[in-house]
Parts: structure tokens; C-alpha cells; sequence
């Protein structure tokens, strides 16, 4: 599989009355040819700016791409034109967000919304692009699509508009779907609704998916590799087996630890993180994390740990690798046996 | 019904019987005729035993916050009792209202709409104080730096302003002001779903150990059901204003009765990749319907992959299958 989109070395800034807000600073990524990538992070942590980087829909002022690189097959976004950028946004990689009734255009039919990159992307005529909008919509399972097709957003339920969202973003078949928190607004059984139905499109069309979450159980079975990210920063990246089976930031690790889970055999102690993340505007000079990091070390508070190779597709920027450190045997062991009695239908 | 068979036991806390929350749906400018009503919660029982946390779960508009504040008297229900010590709440008014109210606090989900942004911090935790009479001048100052103290927060914040707050610190205030009036129940409605994930444990363990430190009664409603399990002692499940299933936290996580609960935990994800390849969902079909008009018989029949005739024409009764294990439906 070759590499579709690499971003090397991002950086992406607020200019406030109060300075400037590093929310991306100096991430290197990239995703596979039908490959689906998980970024994980808290809210603020720059996840969602750098996709709105690579799609180059960040406000600008106050926002601007202060260095860095994004290619996707071969150009670097950054220096294409606004026209040329107009024909890879939407055909070539296309975006869900999160809220479906704020993404949606209320005074518009479902059908104009659709039509319009097949329209644009596409060169069809309006017939025909109805007619594909239609086929669209029954594929991500809107039910009676020929008449839900002239109604308006407001007639949808959050689900059924998440759907007419997926649509839209297939319709010219992108090589990228990228999905900005897609199910965050959901209810846990239309979310669960959401989920299977991504993962029947990827088998269908192989695109290649990056999902944007700050939920870990979301993407573990959904994605094939990971990055998380921290205040700006990318933390940790590896495969979601080895994420899972053995977090080596102390962040990944935090984060594992401090949420329930569904499965967990007895009620235990949850170890929060404490503290709270840092101001991106006067980040500490050493690492990001230290503050809140129980491993911290001298170098820690001085020195900016880079993105180091600690396994087989595993980076890490910390300076100790916490798994080795104090390997936990509770993470990524099944606490209990919960698969079996919930194999029903 | 649940609450006739513990009514006496003297370990109940809030005891609630039939509760009924319709709100008029009207038309018209000048004369407003009531057209139908949103049936918020429709015929609600269950009781909450002293030092216990219950946990409510359901998706949005089930009607689990309505359940709440309908409890302390924020709505007036249509029709059911609320018994709060013996003493039905519905039926109170006035000042014994107001004096039964010390007793029962809530903490609300959005910590930035629920505090007032003009008031210090020492004014909004210091209220409850002067309102119930509890404590005067000095004391109160003094009373609050020790529940900032309580809930993990410096007392020097008294001075400060909601604004000044993450949200974390500011869900630890209103911890702090449900806490002033020393009650015996909280209601804590969705209090972490508006928290970042590395917050959320934090408050978490805080309620946990405030219900230690102070004896105190939880009803923790939730839509996630693995923070719910974390929790609560036991679990009920509702479902378009109705309860499903309620049962221990072990019973209804492990052997769960009701189709519904068994496709709500389907649908939890894992943060495990291995045990999620392992797993099976139930995929249910359809949306959540209006509570305006329910389906008939049972309310889950139109997503119900178990569902057969009966389902649609008779409302499954409230029963106790197994020893505190209570569910409604036909085919459990």
C-alpha cells in the first residue's frame, strides 16, 4: 500500500490579542491507501485542526499554516491555488463533522446538498445527479429515499442526517474520508448504527478513513493504526494492537486508565490524570505533558522529547518508555469474559 | 410494584411510585387548547435505598432528567408520589417543601450554564447556607472554604468568578454547593458527559468519595453505560419515558433480561482491539420514537428483533423475574 497523504513537520496558529495559540505544532503523520487511521486526543488538542489544516478550511486570519508540508498523492496541498484546491476538496478527500445539523444547509432540500459536487465534481446534469443522490442514499440506508429526497434537513432525525452527511461525503468517491467525531452526537445506538455502517462502505469502496475521537473504544475496532495526540503535539503512534496491548506514553497510558470500562471485572479505583492541559499560548519549554506526568524526570521539564522508534511502526516522544518502566498487565488484558453473553441475534 | 413490596423496609430512601410527567403540547394564540401532550415519563416506579447509588441509563429524550427534577419537585408531575422519608413530596408545598429541599441536592451536566457568571464563587456555594439559615456572617465564609477544601479546590478561590474555571474545577464547584446544606441525596445528572476524558475520572472519584466521607444517596444519571456500571449499585434502563429493566449492577451487565439493555451494552464499545474483533453487536434498526405518541403495547416492539404479536397490543407488565431483577417485557 503506498502512502496517500503525508503531513510532515505541521504547524498551525491562532493569532489572539492574548498571542499566538500553537494548536498544531510540528506533527508528522501519515496515512496508507485504504488505510483507517484513528487520531485520539482531548478537546483542544489540536486533532481537529489538523484536518482542517489538510483540508485547508482554517480561517484565515486568524488562523495560519506557519510551516510544514501536507502531500496527498504526490502535490503539496499547502501551494496548490484556491481553484485547484476547490477540485481535490470534496472529490478527492471529503469530511463528516461532527454536529450533522450545523454541516447541513437548513434552507436547502436534501437533494440540492447532495447534487451539488456531483454536479460540480462530476459534470453531471441536474437528472442525473438526482438520480445518483438517490442511489446514495439508500446505500448508507436511508429508508424511502426517492420522497425523504426533496425534504428538508430539519426533517431528519441526528442519525438519518449523519447518513445524509456519509452521502455526501462518498458521493464522488473519495480516496480520504475523513470523519471529524461522526458519532459524538449520537445516541449509543444510532452511534452503534454509524459505526457499522463505515465499516460496510470501507469494504466496499476502500477508501482509506482517518476518524477523529477522543473516545478509545470507538476506533479499537475500527481503525488499523493510531496517533494521540497531546496539546499540539503527537505523543504516541502505533498499530491499535500495540496501542492498546502496550501504551508506552504516559498520556496513552492516563488515558486508558482513566476510563470505566463496559468489561472491567470488579469496581475499581479510576486514576485520573490530574491537573488540567496546559495553555497552548505558553506551553512549558520542556515536554508538553510533564506537569500532570507521575514519570517526569529532570530532562523532562527542560527538554522537548522528539518522536523516537521504540518498536515495529511505535514512536513515542517521551523520554522513558512507561510500558517498560512499569509494564501493566491490566491493560489490554479483556478484565472479563463479556463477548459471550452478548452474542445474541 | 416495587415500591408496595419495600414500602416498609426501613432502609428506603425515596420511594417512587407511578410517576407521571406529561407535558401539554397546545395550539392557538389567544385561547390555547391543549392538542396532545409529550408523555416525558409515563408511569415510572422505583425506590433508592439509603447510602446506595442508582444509576439511570437511556439515550437522549428517554426522559431520565425529567425523572430527576420531576423528583424534586423542579416539575409538578401529572399524576404518581415521590416519597422522600416517608413523606410524599407531590403533596407537599411551601415552606415544608422548601425545608424538605435541604435535604435533596442535584448537580447539573453543563457546569457553564449552571453557575451564575456575576456571582463569586463564595456567593454561590455561600446561597444554599443563607437561604436554608444554616449558617450567618462569618461562619458562612468559613463554611465555605472548607467545602473548596472538600471538593479539592484552594479556599482562596471564594474571591474568583465562574469564568476563571475549567470545566472540571467548575463541576467541582457545584459539587460543593449541593453539598453546603449537608443533604442525604444527590441527584447527579449527567455530571461528567460535558468534562474532557482525562477529567472525567477525576469527578468521578470525587463523588465516590463524598459518598463515603458524608453517607450520601446518589440517583447517577447517565447515557454511558460503562461509566454508570463504574458507579452504581444498581441499574435502571429506560426507554421512551418508561422503565425497562432495573436490576443489581452484576445482573443487568452480566444477564441481562431485556432486549433492549442486551442491545444498548452490544452497542458499548471496548477500548480493547481484541476483545472488540471478538465481540457481536445487535445493530438495531430504526430510530428512538416520539414520546408524544409511543407505540402501542410495549414501546420497544418497533426495534424489538424479538418481538411478536402480543408485543404490539399488550403493554408488558412490571415484574420481578428473578429476586430484585425487574423487567418489562413479554418475551424475558
Amino acid at each position: 500500500m503506498g502512502v496517500l497523504l503525508q503531513v510532515n513537520n505541521l504547524q498551525t496558529q491562532f493569532v489572539t490579542g492574548d498571542g499566538v495559540v500553537k494548536a498544531v505544532d510540528g506533527v508528522t503523520w501519515h496515512v496508507s491507501e485504504g488505510e483507517c487511521l484513528g487520531i485520539v486526543g482531548e478537546s483542544g488538542c489540536g486533532k481537529s485542526v489538523s484536518l482542517l489544516s489538510v483540508m485547508r478550511l482554517i480561517p484565515m486570519p486568524p488562523g495560519q499554516i506557519a510551516g510544514g508540508e501536507i502531500i496527498f498523492e504526490g502535490r503539496n496541498l499547502l501551494e496548490l491555488h484556491e481553484d485547484e484546491m476547490r477540485r481535490v476538496r470534496g472529490k478527492q478527500m471529503a469530511m463528516i463533522f461532527q454536529d450533522p445539523m450545523t454541516s447541513l444547509n437548513p434552507v436547502l432540500t436534501i437533494n440540492r446538498q447532495i447534487s451539488e459536487a456531483l454536479m460540480l465534481h462530476m459534470g453531471m446534469n441536474s437528472e442525473q445527479a438526482r438520480k445518483r443522490a438517490i442511489e446514495l442514499m439508500k446505500m448508507v440506508g436511508i429508508p424511502s429515499a426517492e420522497q425523504r429526497i426533496d425534504n428538508y434537513p430539519h426533517q431528519f432525525s441526528g442519525g438519518m442526517r449523519q447518513r445524509v452527511m456519509i452521502a455526501m461525503g462518498l458521493s464522488c468517491q473519495p480516496k480520504l474520508l475523513i470523519a471529524d467525531e461522526p458519532t459524538t452526537a449520537l445516541d449509543v445506538t444510532i452511534a452503534a448504527q454509524i459505526i457499522e455502517l463505515v465499516k460496510n462502505l470501507r469494504k466496499q469502496f476502500g477508501m482509506a478513513i482517518i476518524w477523529i475521537t477522543h473516545d478509545l473504544g470507538i476506533v479499537a475496532g475500527l481503525t488499523d493504526r493510531m496517533i494521540v495526540m497531546y496539546a499540539g503535539h503527537l505523543v504516541e503512534t502505533a498499530t491499535t494492537k500495540d496501542l492498546y496491548g502496550r501504551p508506552s506514553h504516559p498520556y496513552t497510558q492516563g488515558l486508558l486508565k482513566s476510563v470505566p470500562r463496559l468489561d472491567e471485572a470488579r469496581k475499581e479505583r479510576l486514576v485520573p490524570i490530574d491537573g488540567l492541559p496546559p495553555d497552548l499560548i505558553a506551553l512549558p519549554p520542556g515536554c508538553p505533558f510533564e506537569p500532570r506526568c507521575t514519570f517526569s524526570k529532570d530532562i523532562c521539564r527542560h527538554e522537548r522529547p522528539k518522536l523516537r522508534t521504540i518498536g515495529p511502526d511505535h514512536q513515542i516522544a517521551c523520554w522513558v518508555d512507561v510500558y517498560v518502566e512499569q509494564p501493566r498487565a491490566e491493560i489490554g488484558q479483556p478484565r472479563a469474559e463479556i463477548g459471550q453473553q452478548e452474542g445474541v441475534a | 410494584m416495587i415500591g408496595e413490596r419495600k414500602a416498609n423496609t426501613n432502609d428506603i430512601l425515596v420511594d417512587v411510585r407511578h410517576l407521571k410527567m406529561h407535558f401539554p403540547i397546545t395550539s392557538g394564540i389567544m385561547i390555547q387548547r391543549q392538542i396532545g401532550a409529550v408523555k416525558a415519563v409515563d408511569d415510572v416506579s422505583f425506590f433508592i435505598r439509603k447510602g446506595e447509588t442508582l444509576g439511570l441509563v437511556g439515550e437522549s429524550g428517554c426522559g431520565k432528567t425529567t425523572v430527576g427534577r420531576t423528583m424534586l419537585q423542579l416539575y409538578k408531575a401529572t399524576a404518581g408520589e415521590v416519597f422522600f422519608e416517608g413523606v410524599d413530596l407531590c403533596k407537599t408545598k411551601g415552606e415544608t417543601l422548601r425545608a424538605m429541599r435541604r435535604r435533596m441536592q442535584m448537580i447539573f451536566q453543563d457546569p457553564y450554564a449552571s453557575l451564575n457568571p456575576r456571582m463569586t464563587v463564595g456567593d454561590i456555594i455561600g446561597e444554599p447556607l443563607i437561604i436554608h439559615k444554616l449558617k450567618r456572617g462569618r461562619e458562612v465564609t468559613q463554611r465555605v472554604a472548607e467545602l473548596l477544601a472538600t471538593v479539592g479546590l484552594n479556599p482562596y478561590f471564594a474571591n474568583r468568578y465562574p469564568h476563571e474555571f475549567s470545566g472540571g474545577q467548575r463541576q467541582r464547584i457545584g459539587i460543593a454547593r449541593a453539598l453546603a446544606v449537608e443533604p442525604a441525596f444527590i441527584i447527579c445528572d449527567e455530571p461528567i458527559s460535558a468534562l474532557d476524558v482525562s477529567i472525567r475520572a477525576q469527578v468521578m472519584n470525587l463523588l465516590e468519595e463524598l459518598q463515603g466521607q458524608y453517607d450520601l444517596t446518589y440517583l447517577f444519571i447517565a447515557h454511558d453505560l460503562s461509566v454508570v456500571r463504574h458507579m452504581s449499585d444498581r441499574v435502571a434502563v429506560m426507554y421512551v419515558g418508561k422503565i425497562m429493566e432495573l436490576a443489581t449492577r452484576k445482573d443487568l451487565y452480566e444477564d441481562p433480561l431485556h432486549p433492549y439493555t442486551q442491545a444498548l451494552l452490544s452497542a458499548v464499545s471496548i477500548p480493547d482491539p481484541i476483545v472488540e474483533a471478538k465481540r457481536q453487536r445487535i445493530i438495531l434498526a430504526g430510530d428512538v420514537p416520539s414520546p408524544v405518541n409511543p407505540p402501542s403495547g410495549c414501546r420497544f416492539h418497533t426495534r424489538c428483533w424479538k418481538a411478536i404479536d402480543i408485543c404490539s397490543q399488550q403493554e408488558p407488565e412490571w415484574r420481578e423475574l428473578k429476586p430484585d431483577h425487574w423487567v418489562s417485557c413479554h418475551r424475558a
